[in-house]
């Protein structure tokens, strides 16, 4: 009895990953995302976008009267789940493409993956120019951060006169790191002082060292290219000990939960991002009504270049002639003045989307627009 | 120099929620020579016990003394029917077994703790409920001391000194002190032995239910697996300071607290898990006992 027991245990991992056939009438795209984990937020925005397009399409009856079929799965913020979960999408589920990530680190994780497998994986949201540099199957709908970083320090210097500014930076991520040195190069290039450059690890809860270090320096503005949820905790601690500096940052601000984790202490903070909800192009509003329609929320700009993602990828299996992975990499590849929420999108010859970036302020839940910077 | 007062005070600060913590190892250890690594996730059952006590009743944003006082009671009997829980079905029917079962039971009760939180609350950080109003008791050179620092400091000293108290000053603690002596002499004198373990394991869970409150009042973010990297420093501490020791857990707490603010204000962020560590390796050479620890001769 028992052995026959242990025999089943050993056996049913196996029997249960069999490979499943697709119907012969379904688009298969895999998105694998943080759908749990400290950036939870980011899975789920994006995976409202990408869901809210291929509602969309599927509505209206498909690509060649194929449906889209959408797999999801968690890696739970880490890269090498990441890994594990792109794996399964590609050799189990037989996707024609990916969507995902939005943290760099996890791109980075999935992209050798999806380039030896040659399948094209488009990231909405991925900023570190490493990621597309992985290979030619590796695509991004959104800006990188050299020219993140360059907005930022222009911001810095033009905007707030800042001529001495702080930054901390989170030494486990890509993105972080990688914006942290854009935005340096470009504020000195500008002119400015980087008074202190410190840094801390993803998963801190204390920041205090760091913080009075950074005080005593006195800067004009303090620089945080991280995500969300340490974004808030420094913020806080920063302001409990005094720091009056402007607080900046990222992308990887972009999250309702800022400000639930930061309450006052980050209002008033600006940041880079890929869109705004008061944005007033038609193409931007007619996805607010839709999204607002669908989730009854705001969107945030996860969820809209992951929007815009979809709509590629979508528009890149239309133009090919036959649905197969090395045929949608093509198209993507040839996506021009491609008209989005978040602006317009060209894919240049690095695979990276050339577009607009805008400012936005904390105030509250709400981020109030500030203006926008064209490449 | 204010930077370093600064620090010192964050420091201090830091080094008391270690210190917490590591009086429950150190107890547990005191007593049944068990490192209790379940430990680490009581203290993160007991920050989502009074999140959800908050959440429950209303207050996850009232601030004050009130609100503190229901979050402490609430953890601190959530963390110490956990531990009776895990002592009662996880520990005791392993007593007679090698040390060695026991010890990887308990990891497995850590693995399972983290887990099966996951599952039930989520992957993803809650933002804990503000608890005390943080405010400015003196100023000095731009050197602060906040409200929340004291507090911390002070419920941590006032823990310890309750536990001595216990320890030394009453029958039940005369009863604890005898178990760690010999727990079959004392059986054999009349103790019951059952019950003093079980009550040690309510004793150390609450001071971690505590700890969680006080962490989340300072830090509010709390997830399953915040109590991993903070455990493993509380068990530092507790090591550092002579584990089984309780005056040596607290100043085990307070120089792992101070010794990574300085490491971070003054060295790089990187290094502070290795220092914390690397005083773990120096300590263990020199004195293998710890600071405040008795050097014993192992019985053959």
């Amino acid at each position: 009895m028992r052995r026959s027991l242990l025999v089943a245990l050993v056996v049913l991992p196996f029997l249960a990953s069999c490979t499943k056939k697709n119907a012969g009438n379904e688009i298969v795209i895999g998105h694998y995302g943080s759908m749990t984990g400290s950036e939870a937020t980011f899975g789920q925005s994006t995976d409202e976008g990408i869901r809210l397009a291929i509602d969309e399409i599927n509505a209206t009856g498909g690509i060649k009267g194929k449906k889209i079929k959408l797999i999801t799965m968690d890696d739970q913020g880490k890269a090498e789940e990441a890994a594990s979960v792109v794996t399964r999408l590609i050799e189990q589920e037989k996707v024609v493409a990916l969507l995902g990530e939005v943290a760099s680190s996890r791109s980075l994780a999935a992209a050798p993956i999806a380039q030896a497998k040659k399948v094209p994986m488009l990231t909405p949201s991925s900023t570190n120019p490493k990621v597309t540099e992985v290979g030619d199957f590796i695509f991004r709908a959104c800006f990188i951060d050299p020219f993140q970083g360059t907005v930022m320090a222009k911001f810095a210097s033009e905007n707030l006169k800042a001529k001495k500014v702080a930054i901390l930076r989170d030494v486990k991520s890509d993105y972080s790191v990688g914006l942290a040195d854009f935005f340096a190069a470009k504020f000195k290039e500008l002119g400015g002082e980087i008074v202190a450059d410190v840094s801390y690890q993803g998963s801190d809860v204390d920041f205090k060292a760091q913080l009075t270090q950074i005080k005593s320096k006195n800067p004009d503005a303090l620089f945080i290219p991280g995500y969300y949820t340490e974004v808030g905790l420094i913020a806080r601690q920063a302001r409990e000990l005094g720091i009056k500096s402007t607080l900046m940052g990222g992308d990887g601000w972009d999250s309702p939960k800022l400000s639930e984790i930061g309450k006052e202490a980050v209002n008033g903070a600006y940041f880079s991002n890929h869109y705004s909800t008061e944005s007033k192009e038609p193409a931007a509003i007619d996805f607010m009504n839709k999204f607002k329609a669908k989730y009854n929320k705001q969107p945030d700009g996860l969820s809209s270049v992951a929007y815009d993602a979809t709509k590629m990828l979508i528009k890149a299996i239309e133009a090919s002639p036959e649905i197969k992975a090395s045929a949608i990499r093509d198209q993507l590849a040839a996506v021009k003045e491609f008209q989005g929420a978040t602006g317009k999108i060209t894919i240049d010859d690095k695979r990276n989307a050339v577009k607009s970036a805008v400012v936005v302020q904390v105030d509250g839940s709400n981020n109030k627009y500030v203006t926008t910077i064209n490449p | 120099m204010e930077d370093f007062v600064q620090h010192i005070i964050n420091g201090v600060s830091l080094g008391s929620i270690y210190a917490l913590i590591a009086l429950g190892y150190t107890m547990v250890y005191g007593i049944l020579q068990l490192i209790n690594f379940a430990h680490s996730d009581v203290y993160m059952m007991g920050a989502f016990a009074s999140y959800y006590t908050a959440m429950f009743l209303g207050r996850d944003n009232q601030p004050g003394v009130g609100t503190l006082v229901i979050l402490l009671v609430a953890s601190m009997v959530a963390c110490s029917l956990l531990g009776l829980v895990i002592e009662r079905f996880c520990y005791r029917p392993l007593r007679k077994a090698p040390k060695l079962n026991i010890l990887i039971t308990a990891i497995g009760v850590s693995l399972f703790l983290e887990y099966f939180a996951q599952v039930v609350f989520g992957a993803d950080p809650k933002v804990f409920p503000s608890v005390l109003n943080d405010t400015v008791l003196a100023e000095m050179n731009g050197v602060q001391l906040k409200s929340s620092d004291v507090t911390v400091l002070a419920v941590t000293v006032i823990m310890m000194l309750i536990l001595n108290f216990v320890i030394y000053k009453t029958m039940l603690g005369k009863a604890m002190r005898a178990t760690s002596t010999n727990m079959s002499v004392a059986s054999l004198m009349g103790v019951n032995t059952d019950k003093i373990i079980a009550f040690t394991f309510i004793v150390g869970s609450s001071l971690a239910g505590v700890g969680s409150v006080l962490v989340g009042m300072k830090y509010p973010k709390i997830d399953p697996l915040m109590g991993m990297l903070i455990g493993l420093k509380a068990f530092v501490a507790a090591v550092l300071g002579g584990i089984g020791n309780i005056a040596g857990a607290v100043l085990g707490g307070l120089l792992m607290g101070v010794s990574e603010e300085m490491v971070v204000g003054y060295l790089s962020s990187t290094y502070r898990d290795a220092f914390a560590f690397g005083i773990l390796i120096v300590i263990l050479i020199f004195r293998p006992s710890g600071l405040l620890g008795k050097n014993s001769v192992e019985k053959v």
